[in-house]
């Protein structure tokens, strides 16, 4: 079941939203306003329309869009900093919008903390204090919540900076006691709001590797902000993007980077790196044909020829040994060896986690028939170069590179590669 | 000439026999009600004038210290002290000061409760802010007569008009400081699910400590300019000395006790101006 399950939410803010919500909701056969026709209409600003999502537990979940976008407003209803005009939210099952102020208190305290975009920190209380206030509010005695803010101020690298105050410290510094403050509570839910947008590229990317180090001990349930969509890439599991309050697009950073729903999203990914993002995992051709250091040489042949492959991978186990070209397989059938193990030749392969750019950079450099390998060795099948500069270039391959594709006659010249582009 | 809609002789008369009417009726029981306020006051002036004069000077400059940390301004305050015994208004200006602790005492207890009050309530804020200016531009003697009349002559009516007169700034400075406290820093403070009562001493309050003191030091000065108008109801002190001098056309009289007044005004804000910087300097830590 999933952590947060948000249904169908409304936030019109104004003096009367309740009256405009039907409009907004185009309900009772009126046409469904626009913000903009709303705006002029009743003076209400439609902050939300129809929101509905729903979080896995352990996973980062990324809400991503430009500001206005309602992503900051969406974030703040999960804890109830905002009631919204209409929809539920449900964390583990409970209605937020049905708790009492103790309860909601309660919850604030047990089930969500937050990072704030500039720090929210306590200015007149050190880093210790501020680390550990979340606990102070739960009552928890001091040696005990000194204990714990110190222990993680340190997981983030504070340690030593107890004594000082926020203002004296670096926005990337403030912004680790902000976790830090965020994490001592134990919360299950971590909602961080823009939490990396106010530092500078470099800290922020250390930030990020931080709080995906952090997210791999803790598995926490993330909720991340954010209007970068590198960052939304590179941090997220799964990312939903708003635009004017509504929900766009919602899905895994491939399924966004690969099938935009539209121009807002196309726009978006213009400026993004795609070589950062994607991987070796999404240029890889499943095997066909796979044979085993067991294979007999003219058995192994036979079938080469029949898929007329100028060779084939060979595995042990799942794990890849190396490759059989139908040249070795002739020779070996030829000297009548019994199986072909001894005319296996190394092939090169990649991390099926390894990024496009350095796929790119290795494919460059050498014309081998590349295989991909995933945990342990394991092989996944071989690297496509069609698919790689598919990737790499986006628009174009979408419609012009769909042709040559389809005739099997993408890459130039008696290539090593071709035999396994006829797969596809 | 305006037309007459309402008659003004009636309405003049019927405040008149409303102030009557609270008079024969309620004088003795708020009196009754003001009489441990006296008390203390007594109390406070006795102590003050029958301790030796370097008690009170070494006291003063403790507070100054404690409060400062600086050497040079609690010795400075300590000369200032001994000025107001050097120009031998010794006795009068303990009096004065007595008054004034119990007026700064007061505003503080009725100010701040009604300056949070008024940051977190908007319609009391509506309410309030038409009466705050009322209350700082209403000359003074339209409320003194009628304090006088129901608690008579005499110290408890002097500080009542000093406190009308003193707490309006302290009221809008503490109500202005919680409202300027950062936005985010609150909502962190929410989002990890503080009471109200916790947002309130834990995040809001001392951070609009320095706004709350700049509000008490504007209300103790206010109160000092109050002192030879709280004179005229009885109250004793420099303000008595200002008012015999300008009766009796003796303009040194009044010079010196003008002076002592101020050498006092200063002492107040030098003290109350160098905690709030000091809150200051703690806050943008």
């Amino acid at each position: 079941m999933s952590k947060i399950e948000v249904r169908g939410i409304y936030k019109i803010f104004g003096h009367h939203p309740k009256k405009w919500l039907a409009a907004a909701r185009g309900d009772g056969g009126a046409a469904r306003l626009s913000k903009e026709e709303l705006l002029a209409k009743s003076g209400h600003t439609l902050g939300l329309r129809d929101i509905s999502l729903s979080i896995e537990e352990g996973s980062i979940y990324v809400i991503m869009g430009l500001s206005g976008s309602g992503k900051s407003t969406l974030i703040r209803h999960f804890n109830r900093l905002i009631d919204p005009t209409a929809g539920s939210i449900l964390v583990d099952g409970v209605d937020v919008m049905s708790l009492g102020i103790r309860e909601l208190e309660q919850f604030r305290r047990a089930k969500m903390s937050m990072v704030f975009q500039r720090f929210g920190l306590f200015p007149h209380r050190s880093v210790l204090d501020n680390a550990a206030y979340g606990l102070a509010v739960q009552g928890v005695a001091r040696p005990e919540r000194e204990r714990r803010a110190r222990h993680w101020l340190e997981q983030v690298g504070l340690a030593g900076f107890e004594r000082q105050y926020p203002h004296q410290l670096s926005g990337g510094m403030q912004q680790r006691v902000g976790l830090a403050r965020a994490l001592a509570t134990d919360a299950e839910i971590l909602l961080m709001d823009e939490a990396f947008s106010a530092l500078d590229p470099l800290i922020r990317r250390e930030m990020q590797d931080q709080l995906l180090q952090l997210q791999a001990r803790l598995n926490k349930t993330i909720v991340f902000i954010t209007h970068d969509l590198d960052e939304a890439l590179r941090l997220g599991n799964r990312i939903a993007i708003l635009k004017d309050g509504e929900l766009v697009q919602e899905g895994t950073p491939e399924d966004i980077l690969l099938n935009p729903a539209n121009d807002y999203v196309q726009a978006f990914l213009q400026e993004v790196n795609r070589t950062k993002v994607l991987n070796a995992s999404h240029a890889v051709i499943p095997p066909r044909l796979t044979l085993t250091m067991r294979s007999r040489p003219a058995h192994a042949l036979e079938r080469m020829r029949a898929l007329d492959y100028a060779y084939a991978p060979v595995l042990d186990g799942k794990r890849l040994a190396g490759v059989l070209t139908a040249e070795a397989a002739g020779q070996a059938a030829a000297q009548g060896l019994r199986d072909v193990s001894s005319v296996v030749e190394d092939l090169a392969s990649v991390p099926a986690t390894e990024g496009l750019d350095q796929v790119l950079a290795r494919l460059v450099r050498s014309d081998q028939p590349v295989a991909v390998t995933g945990e342990d060795d394991e092989f996944l099948g071989m690297l496509s170069r069609k698919k790689v500069v598919e990737l790499v270039t986006p628009a174009q391959g979408e419609e012009a590179g769909q042709a040559p594709e389809a005739s099997g006659q993408g890459a130039p010249g008696p290539e090593p590669g071709q035999a396994c582009g006829a797969q596809s | 000439m305006f037309p007459e809609l309402i008659s003004a002789r009636d309405l003049r008369g019927a405040i008149d026999a409303f102030v009557d009417h609270l008079v024969t009726d309620y004088a003795d029981a708020l009196e009754a009600i003001s009489h441990p306020f006296l008390q203390l006051l007594v109390w406070l002036e006795q102590a003050l004038r029958s301790a030796p004069w370097w008690l009170v000077v070494l006291a003063v400059m403790a507070i100054a210290w404690l409060v400062g940390r600086r050497v040079l301004l609690s010795l400075g305050m300590g000369l200032l002290l001994c000025g107001v015994g050097v120009l031998g208004l010794w006795d009068a200006g303990m009096q004065t000061l007595s008054l004034m602790i119990m007026a700064t005492g007061l505003s503080v207890l009725i100010g701040i409760p009604l300056g949070i009050a008024m940051a977190r309530l908007s319609w009391l804020r509506a309410v309030m802010l038409p009466v705050l200016d009322v209350m700082q531009t209403m000359p003074s003697f339209v409320y003194l007569i009628p304090v006088v009349m129901l608690f008579g002559l005499g110290k408890i009516p002097a500080i009542i008009a000093t406190v009308i007169y003193a707490v309006p700034p302290l009221i809008r400075l503490t109500d202005l400081g919680i409202r300027l406290v950062d936005r985010e820093v609150l909502e962190a403070s929410r989002a990890f699910g503080a009471t109200p009562r916790q947002q309130l001493f834990g995040v809001q309050l001392p951070l609009a400590l320095p706004n709350i003191m700049a509000g008490i030091n504007q209300t103790t000065m206010m109160a000092l300019s109050m002192v030879v108008i709280a004179s005229m109801i009885g109250a004793r002190g420099l303000g008595y000395e200002v008012l015999l001098g300008i009766n009796r056309l003796e303009v040194g009289r009044g010079l010196v006790a003008g002076l002592a007044i101020v050498a006092l005004a200063i002492l107040f804000d030098r003290i109350t101006q160098s905690y709030g910087q000091r809150m200051r300097r703690g806050a943008a830590r």
